[in-house]
């Protein structure tokens, strides 16, 4: 039974060592790969506008959720005027950074996973090696920098358009006054609100893209073969990515709350 | 006594295996510098695991690799990159990038050229494989053969001594196998690098090469030039240069017997 457990464990541990072996690896790369800007750029743009409408949708349908619900609640204790903090708090502290990366994921971490992994199968990126270019140089680093740049500020996107959203049910909607609202968000939302939300932002967009990265590079190692190798890699990228923004943002909350 | 001068590439007893499966046993070939040698063997002899070892692709367990008279090791890996390109049997090319850049992406990445020399150099290679009329174009917009030719274009524009080709013409008709076998031919002429093609293909071996090898059982069974290839007497060597033959009569018998019935 020891062994069993053991097992698994031991590969799960023996991956972790791999992939982060892999992001330093792609990060040592950053001194060793010629016209990285122009990739860089490419990479925010691509990273970027793929993004962009799920994550106006989504944050938009958030905030006018977290109205309406906050509204409800606060309504029952006669406090409707905190709906601006609540709505505020929750984006920043929470659901802008845990949902903007879950978005990004199913966005451009499941097509950056898939990409490297065709890449894999058709040998581009051994042609890369016995060209002299370091492949995690070329395909990796772009995308690693890119993610610390995309992420927050695809999340400070999320976290606006949200806020919007509240307004549009918690005021126009449900008759709050405008005033009231939008004084509640800016009396709620201090500077370490923002660290937090920043924090984790980047945070969850090095590790998604660095996992993402991974799981595309070693398609050939995993199970089938082909295209059944690199559609595995994919959701094995998205499953892991998703997990880990969940259980990093406990670890990130615990840790900035009790500082 | 007169001495030989060191080939560019020596290969010495080289060894891999992939779990039990043991694919090279002791492998070893002499590669003349300006040479085009060309390895045969049937399928999953190793010939591609050999060129892999040899790009650095795949680590063998045992045995030297001499280049230029250096051992190939991770101090001289680096050096023997820039001196030599390798041409997959899939022509590997990045189906994101137009033609030019496919060709570009090796001068960008390896060296400190500005992007107007890049381009011009570039173009110039595509114009020599005669692409340059489709710079513009992804890979998956090209022909078989113009992929092929692309492919040529992005090894050879680093200007290496070395190219290894990884069956090039795996897949074609007899008539794209010779226009490969020729634009391999005029080109390594015409560049001047050395060559070596792994194939199965016999004919178009034995006619364009300057040198042939057989491998076989993990190792080479015979290295030589391509007229004692077809006088040899060695049973593998035989087996191998008369399986048309052999294949005709079997055919004949088969056809005798279904007759006779």
């Amino acid at each position: 039974m020891l062994a069993a457990l053991g097992r698994p464990f031991l590969r799960l541990l023996g991956g972790m060592g791999r992939m982060a072996c892999f992001t330093v690896r792609s990060f040592a790369a950053v001194t060793k790969t010629r016209r990285l800007p122009r990739r860089l750029l490419r990479a925010i743009f691509e990273q970027g506008t793929r993004c962009l409408p799920v994550i106006l949708i989504v944050g938009i349908f958030t905030g006018l959720v977290l109205g309406l619900q906050g509204h409800y609640v606060l309504n029952r204790f006669g406090s409707e005027s905190l709906l601006g903090a609540l709505v505020s708090l929750s984006l920043v502290r929470e659901l802008g950074p845990v949902l903007a990366a879950l978005m990004l994921v199913g966005q451009a971490g499941s097509a950056l996973a898939a990409e490297i992994g065709i890449q894999r199968n058709s040998e581009q990126i051994a042609a890369l090696e016995t060209m002299g270019v370091s492949s995690e140089g070329y395909l990796v680093t772009p995308r690693l920098l890119a993610a610390l740049i995309v992420f927050p500020m695809q999340t400070a996107l999320f976290v606006l358009i949200g806020l919007y959203g509240g307004y549009l049910s918690g005021s126009a909607m449900l008759g709050l006054e405008t005033g009231v609202y939008w004084s509640a968000v800016e009396k709620a939302i201090e500077a370490r609100d923002l660290t937090e939300c920043f924090v984790k932002a980047g945070t969850f967009g090095l590790i998604t893209i660095a996992m993402c990265s991974y799981q595309g590079f070693s398609a050939h190692l995993g199970q089938g073969t082909g295209a059944r190798a690199v559609s595995a890699a994919t959701t094995r990228a998205v499953v892991l990515s998703c997990v880990l923004v969940l259980a990093l943002d406990d670890v990130i909350t615990s840790f900035l709350l009790h500082r | 006594m007169t001495d030989t001068p060191e080939p560019l590439l020596r290969i010495e007893s080289l060894h891999k295996r992939f779990e039990d499966n043991v694919v090279l046993a002791g492998a070893s070939l002499d590669v003349p510098r300006g040479s085009l040698v060309t390895v045969l063997g049937r399928s999953g002899t190793g010939k591609s695991v050999l060129l892999k070892c040899l790009a650095g692709i795949v680590t063998p367990d045992a045995g030297r690799i001499r280049f230029d008279g250096k051992d190939l090791d991770a101090s001289t890996r680096a050096d023997f990159r820039r001196r030599c390109s390798f041409l997959f049997q899939s022509n590997a090319l990045f189906d994101s990038l137009t033609a030019l850049e496919n060709v570009a992406l090796p001068l960008e990445q390896t060296t400190s050229l500005s992007d107007a020399e890049i381009r011009v150099q570039s173009l110039e290679a595509l114009k020599q494989l005669e692409l340059d009329a489709h710079h513009d174009r992804y890979p998956s917009q090209l022909s078989g053969g113009m992929q092929k030719r692309l492919a040529l274009a992005r090894a050879i524009v680093t200007k290496p001594e070395l190219v290894l080709f990884d069956e090039p013409t795996a897949g074609l008709d007899p008539l794209r196998r010779n226009a490969v076998f020729t634009m391999i031919l005029k080109y390594q002429r015409q560049f001047r690098f050395t060559a070596v093609v792994v194939t199965h293909d016999l004919d178009e071996a034995l006619i364009a090469s300057d040198r042939v090898a057989l491998l076989d059982g993990g190792k080479m069974l015979f290295e030589g030039p391509p007229a004692a290839f077809t006088t040899s007497t060695d049973p593998v060597v035989s087996s191998f240069r008369d399986s048309a033959a052999a294949l005709r009569e079997s055919v004949a018998a088969l056809r005798q017997t279904t007759a006779a019935s």
